[in-house]
């Protein structure tokens, strides 16, 4: 069927801001779907309040609203824009809750709008637990006996039917979030009205725990013709009970006969049609009970997953591309594989290669979590490898993880980093739970000769995988010397791997294979196989006899990307790495694009004039150099992962385009910065470099407390912290840190009340263009990335702006910056102090670039390669609206951890409000991360005596507004004398009922709390956690507090405005 | 680290890999030809259709699944050689009995290891499928040279003679059949007559030289061509009973099948670059447009052009539009390029078989 000519607008709705579960592979699925909407002509509307996509960038859609993607906002936009159609199947869970809950309200009927691509009954099948099993029963596929129950009474009636341990999930929510394994009653109690409470419908499902059973996804397609296609099977090394995305896996599947995985095939098809997914992509897992085949189904998403975009890179089919002309229409034989660009889209990918996908976790980031991992998904972010064999694959798989881990193994003692703790004793036992480094448990048990059977029974891991495992421990033992060069890197060894197993360095062992011409080749992946010729694939480097491809011929510029994500390097980067493709092109060069994050829109086949699907090493970035001869390399898009390596480029001769590694490495070392500072009369804080303890203790007597320490390394999460006196610096230092010569302490003076400010600009070497200056909402010493932050600043003088602006122009000058530079300013008492320079793209780029419609990104990466600030004709920002980004943070998914935002970066994402004023710009922020902004109720008030003068107006406004006000005793003490009716209530420890409680009674609606001092801060912790827990709007500033109450007022207009009306000409 | 042998593949266009010994050690030789299906070695291996060929995996890991008694297409392996890159060390699934490397030995199959498949691959499909010899005893190229000149081509041969019963054989599950079939063998795979029995049909098996008198004198309700191995067009009695078989019994045919009730019926076959062999291979039904992913394995197929204008083409591959499925006009006869009996591939295409019976039960009531 051709494509449908009765639908003219289509709104795409995207997921919103990155968090776990829901990751950057909707911004590519999200970008991929309105590039193929707008290739087959259709007017396209986004919505996405997430700033740090490519899929926000306003040249994609013809209109683009950063908006909060709820009901309200979605129907002011259907209002205006009045699309035919709206495509909710590309933004993850977000967008198809949204457009279900569209339909409920009666939205999509009232302005006669109709969903593509899913329909809500197909959601609602294959959401509800209780429907898709109904669905499932009723075409014949087995299931885990479970069942939905709405209360604890009826969930413990199943304890007859159901034995222990069972797994409790409440129904409707994002990522597996909130599921549970219970092995006794009380955990089974606790579980389940966890689980009501969690669910949005209070449901939730008690079912068979098949921990153990192995997993399996396949993922497929479907057109309007009933056409159905598998795309890819992906095997869980992890088993049952760890969740897919906290799980190795593998694709193809590596354990099925063709017997099997037919019969799988035919179950996922079945369910497709039975949910009714019309058109487009969904994803199917399926168990196997390893002993006797039973295979049942676990659960079907109606939309493209976090799954399709890996099967997407693994196999090179483009899924949310596909889908998304699927949805209007188009039937599978009617639509190009794009790879060969002479085949259809209707077949299977068939694959040559091994992927292996391992997720990236964080731990450290949260003191408070396990580290052990379950049914709720906990990891950040993932890297996938490709090699021609699995242990090829798995190697690269793990030195891609940005871990410093040369290959399948531990970092080597010699590191003296304690993040990976070394097993001296090895308890099997310890295997039995999943955690961030089983699999180099594994390897540790094999090493010490426990039996596959044994390991094999404490972890559910397949022998087959294990016998692999095996191998590779031991061709480390007996061939691990350098005669045997070929066959080691053929075995997916590193350089690196093999210098340490003989006592070598890394570049003897890369020296000694070039000399004997042991250098990888480039294969494609090319979804066939090889059976037909490919126009547009990529590539992976690995150990055989023939290469796939010649070197790109004519201008080429080599773009490193940022690996995995995690925390404090996110899809702010990828953003980056994107523009800076556009950037090359528009300035006449090819693009070169290497990086090993499946998630992204850097990796898609069609971006860059050549993908190397790559980890960042040394090693792997060289070889690709060596292959490729480009003319240079850009590093500073990628954020610390191509920088850390930038240094070992430039030493073996490759040209940086950009700010070169000696201006970097000037801004990365405090003592030479130092007297950069000092040279151009700039303040900075007092800082130390404590080596030794006699350095703490002499710095401790004239510090200016309270400090900033942080050790140079970190021990086992403890990291940064805020100290208030000398007692309490000696403390953390015997505590927490070592002060020795290769790691010193460094302490900085920590700059209470200040007011920070972020700014990105560019530099061409002789001029430099102020991207924007940003203020933070939060107070002075919230890691910057956690802060919201308003652009333009709106609170500060003229005179600290043009000061903020002249130290920026300095010191991009002063360190010859050519492209993008980040700087981090504190402003107390009209004084201006530089925090930290970073001479490289950073994670508000994305942000800046939508405010102020400046590809900031785009335009550094042409900087890069010789053209002048003066060629883009720049003019200074000077617009009537705002914008306001807030982060978003992953406390409901670590429940223990402190919820007190302090100098170690723990948010996963961002979201961004846009509009005339600061207040309602900074109450769509809000609405954005799913706060309740309280129209009117009680309002809590607790601030240090600084903030007690600037409390009284903002009181006022709030009395004005209609809240009642209740306040520490000492704050309403102070407003009732400023004639302020106000009631005390007790601090945290006080007596009861104290504030705590009063939040959990569901008596106070917003919080102002501004501390000072440790005991402050610690009260400050009590009542955030039990906000965060209540949604409870949480202001820690005064200028935030203000901000929140300028946004009150505007709680009734829902403006809705396209980024492309902000900048009409 | 298991020690395993050199081994050499040499190709007749001179182009040589060498590796390790997979299976057994010795020579063998055959059209060298690849399969991009990522499941179904053993099938693949038994199905005598790959007679006298030695197949390529572009699937780097073979044997993961291991081998048992039931995942086969016949008694024998009928490839003559195996190419893969590596072979499983452990099988691991619940219905293994067996590893390929044990399998293969049994068979006495000779095959090669850790070559670059992909390379290979790319090779045949830019050069086209061409004979070639695995050894793990002979290393010189001028030998290896001179010994392939001795390896007949494909094209011209009749290799479903070699591969058929020679005698025939009835086939029930059930005491009453509802259906009686008359199979002719050219290299019929196992799960062809498995799906037939399913549906309580009583299958004869003639071998495939039998003669037309002799079919119709069991008087079926239905006439079965099978798959096989080789050149159709050298398969002359064959083609010949069939032509005698034309419009008196419902007749369907599966592969070479397919190519003989084509050549039958007037048509001409021509011997393709590299085929078709793999189980992700795009057929679109012309008449209910919509698409199957079938299970193929064919070096040759019928030239279109060719076709009488009593015939319909009612299936075309995607990917090369070449004939994928005919059927006749005036009497009931119809056939598939493809293996809508799969084992290995997808099932996509069972619904060809009901029009066979269909096709007998409308046929028995006039």
């Amino acid at each position: 069927m051709p494509k449908r000519n009765d639908i003219n607008t289509i709104l795409v709705i995207g997921a919103g801001p990155i968090v776990i579960g829901q990751g950057c592979e909707f911004d590519y699925s999200g970008t991929q779907a309105i590039k193929a909407l707008k290739e087959e002509g259709y007017r396209v509307v986004l919505i996405n309040s997430n700033p740090a996509t490519i899929m926000t960038d306003p040249q994609f859609s013809d209109k683009t609203y950063i908006e909060p993607i709820s009901t309200e906002y979605v129907e002011a936009i259907i209002k205006k824009e009045k699309p035919d159609a709206i495509l909710p199947t590309v933004g993850g869970q977000t967008a198809l809750n949204v457009a279900m809950k569209l339909d409920e309200e009666g939205i999509l009927k009232k302005y006669d709008v109709e969903l593509i691509g899913a329909n809500r009954k197909a959601i609602e099948t294959a959401e509800s637990r209780e429907m898709f099993k109904q669905a499932m029963l009723e075409i014949g596929l087995d299931l885990p006996y479970g069942y939905t129950v709405k209360s604890l009474d009826e969930a413990k009636k199943l304890l007859d039917k159901i034995s222990l341990p069972a797994i409790i999930r409440p129904s409707f929510t994002l990522g597996g979030s909130g599921g549970s394994v219970a092995y006794n009653e009380e955990e089974f109690e606790t579980s389940v009205n966890k689980g009501l409470k969690e669910s949005p419908t209070g449901q939730v499902l008690v079912e068979e725990y098949l921990n153990g059973w192995k997993e399996y996804e396949l993922e497929l397609i479907r057109d309007l013709n009933d056409n159905v296609i598998i795309i890819c099977s992906i095997e869980n090394i992890d088993p049952m009970g760890i969740h897919t995305g906290d799980s190795i896996t593998i694709a193809p599947a590596m354990t099925l006969s063709d017997k099997e995985f037919q019969v799988m095939r035919n179950a996922a098809i079945k369910c497709i049609r039975k949910i009714g997914v019309d058109t487009g992509g969904s994803n199917v897992q399926f168990a196997v009970n390893p002993v006797d085949g039973r295979m049942v189904i676990i659960e079907m998403n109606p939309r493209v997953s976090r799954s399709s975009a890996l099967a997407s890179k693994a196999t090179g089919f483009p899924i949310a591309k596909i889908a998304a002309k699927l949805a209007v229409g188009y039937s599978l034989d009617e639509l190009k594989n794009d790879i060969t660009n002479r085949t259809l889209a209707a077949f299977e990918p068939t694959i040559d290669y091994i992927v292996t996908k391992l997720p990236r976790f964080d731990f450290e980031k949260f003191s408070s979590a396990s580290g052990k991992l379950g049914v709720q998904m906990q990891s950040v972010g993932e890297a996938m490898a490709i090699g021609r064999t699995f242990r090829e694959s798995f190697q690269k798989a793990f030195r891609s993880l940005e871990l410093n881990l040369p290959g399948f193994e531990t970092k080597d003692p010699r590191d003296e980093d304690l993040d990976i703790k070394r097993f001296r004793e090895l308890d099997i036992k310890s295997l039995n739970d999943g955690s961030a480094f089983r699999m180099l448990k594994v390897k540790e048990a094999i090493k010490q000769e426990f039996s596959i059977e044994e390991i094999h029974k404490n972890t559910g891991i397949d022998p087959w995988f294990l016998t692999e495992i095996q191998e590779i421990v031991n061709i480390e033992k007996d061939y691990y010397t350098v005669d045997n060069l070929q066959f080691l890197k053929k075995n997916g060894f590193s350089d690196l791997q093999i210098a340490r197993l003989n006592n070598l360095s890394e570049d003897e062992i890369r020296q000694m294979r070039i000399d004997q011409k042991i250098t990888p080749v480039y294969k494609l992946v090319d979804t066939c196989a090889g059976e037909f010729e490919a126009e547009t694939p990529y590539s992976y480097s690995t150990y055989e006899s023939e290469n796939d491809l010649q070197p790109l011929e004519g201008k080429k510029i080599m773009i490193l990307g940022g690996g995995p994500n995690r925390i404090g390097q996110g899809i702010e980067f990828d953003y980056c790495c994107v523009q800076a493709v556009f950037g090359l092109r528009e300035a006449g060069y090819k693009s070169i694009m290497v990086n090993c994050n499946p998630e992204t829109v850097s990796t898609d086949f069609d971006l860059a004039d050549r993908l190397y699907f790559e980890p960042i090493t040394f090693e792997d970035i060289m070889n690709i150099i060596n292959f490729e001869k480009p003319d240079g390399v850009l590093v500073q898009f990628g954020g610390q992962t191509p920088l850390k390596i930038a240094n070992q480029l430039s030493e073996a001769g490759v040209k940086i385009y950009g700010t070169s590694s000696d201006s970097i490495n000037l801004a990365e070392n405090r003592e030479e910065f130092a007297k950069v500072i000092n040279k151009l009369n700039i303040l900075t804080p007092d800082y130390c470099i404590a080596k030794n303890y006699d350095d703490i203790y002499s710095y401790a007597e004239t510090a200016n407390f309270p400090v900033l320490v942080r050790p140079s390394f970190v021990l086992g999460g403890r990291a940064m912290q805020i100290v208030y006196s000398k007692e309490q610096l000696v403390d953390y230092v015997f505590r927490s840190a070592e002060a020795t010569n290769d790691h010193p302490i460094l302490i900085d003076q920590f700059i209470e009340n200040a007011f920070e400010f972020d700014v990105d600009a560019l530099c061409d070497g002789e001029e430099v263009f102020i991207g924007g200056i940003m203020q933070h909402i939060e107070e002075a010493g919230v890691h910057s990335g956690d802060s919201s932050c308003v652009i333009p600043p709106y609170e500060v003088s003229d005179s600290v702006k043009k000061e903020i602006e002249t130290i920026t122009t300095k010191l991009a000058l002063e360190l010859k910056v050519i492209g993008l530079i980040n700087l981090q300013f504190a402003v107390k008492d009209e004084k201006v102090y530089v925090l930290e320079v970073n001479p490289r793209s950073s994670r508000t780029v994305p942000f800046v670039s939508k405010y102020s419609n400046i590809p900031l990104a785009n335009i550094a990466s042409q900087i890069s390669v010789g053209k002048s600030l003066k060629d883009f004709k720049l003019k200074k920002n000077n617009f009537e609206h705002y914008a306001v980004k807030k982060a978003v943070l992953p406390f409901n998914k670590f429940k223990d951890e402190k919820v007190f935002l302090g100098p170690e970066m723990k948010s996963t994402g961002e979201v961004m409000g846009i509009d005339m004023s600061t207040g309602s710009a900074f109450l769509k922020a809000m609405k954005s991360d799913g706060y309740n902004v309280p129209k009117t109720g009680t309002a809590f008030l607790s601030v240090n005596k600084t903030d007690r003068k600037g409390l009284v107006p903002i009181a006022k406004n709030l009395v004005d507004l209609g809240f009642n006000l209740v306040a520490t005793k000492g704050t309403c003490k102070f407003l009732n004398e400023h004639g302020i009716i106000c009631d005390d209530m007790f601090k945290v420890g006080e007596g009861r009922p104290n504030v705590v409680d009063e939040i959990l009674n569901d008596n106070i609606q917003l919080v102002v709390n501004t501390p000072e001092g440790p005991q402050s801060r610690f009260d400050e912790e009590a009542i955030g956690k039990t906000s965060v827990m209540k949604n409870i709007l949480t202001i820690t500033t005064l200028p935030g507090a203000r901000a929140a109450i300028d946004s009150m007022k505007h709680l009734n207009d829902i403006n809705v405005k396209a980024l492309q009306e902000y900048f009409k000409k | 680290m298991q020690k395993l042998k050199k081994a050499i593949l040499f190709l007749e266009d001179g182009l040589f890999f060498t590796g390790k010994s997979l299976g057994s050690n010795g020579e063998t030789f055959g059209e060298v030809c690849f399969n991009t299906g990522m499941t179904g070695y053993q099938e693949i291996l038994t199905d005598p259709s790959y007679s006298n060929q030695m197949i390529v995996m572009s699937s780097p890991h073979i044997g993961n699944y291991g081998t048992n008694n039931n995942d086969t297409e016949s008694e024998k392996v009928y490839a003559t050689g195996f190419i893969i890159k590596s072979e499983s060390l452990q099988p691991s699934n619940w219905r293994s009995e067996e590893s390929l490397s044990s399998f293969l030995k049994k068979h006495s199959i000779v095959g090669i290891q850790d070559i670059d498949t992909r390379a290979l691959t790319i090779h045949i499909r830019k050069n086209g499928a061409m004979r070639g010899i695995i050894s793990t005893e002979d290393f010189n190229l001028d030998s290896l040279a001179s010994k392939i000149e001795n390896i007949p081509k494909m094209e011209g041969q009749d290799l479903a003679i070699k591969v058929a019963r020679n005698k025939k054989v009835i086939l029930s599950n059930t005491n009453n059949p509802v259906y009686k079939i008359a199979a002719i063998d050219f290299g019929m795979k196992s799960n062809i007559y498995d799906i037939m029995l399913d549906h309580k049909a009583e299958v004869e098996i003639f071998p495939a030289n039998v003669s037309h008198d002799e079919i119709l004198l069991s008087n079926p309700d239905g006439i079965f061509l099978s798959n096989g191995p080789g050149d159709p067009a050298a398969v002359t009695y064959g083609i010949e009973t069939v032509k005698n078989l034309l419009g008196k019994k419902p007749i369907f045919g599966i592969c070479l099948g397919h190519q003989i009730l084509a050549l039958a019926l007037g048509a001409n076959t021509f011997k393709m670059k590299f085929g078709h062999r793999g189980i992700n291979q795009p057929v679109k039904n012309l008449i209910t447009n919509k698409v199957e992913i079938t299970s193929q394995n064919h070096g040759f197929a019928v030239d279109e052009d060719t076709l009488p204008s009593n015939v319909t083409v009612t299936h075309k591959h995607l990917n090369d539009d070449t004939v994928a499925g005919i059927s006749c006009n005036d009497i009931l006869a119809y056939s598939v390029q493809y293996h809508p009996e799969a084992s290995p591939g997808p099932h996509d295409s069972r619904y060809v078989f009901k029009e066979f019976f269909n096709m007998m039960k409308s046929n028995a009531k006039t």
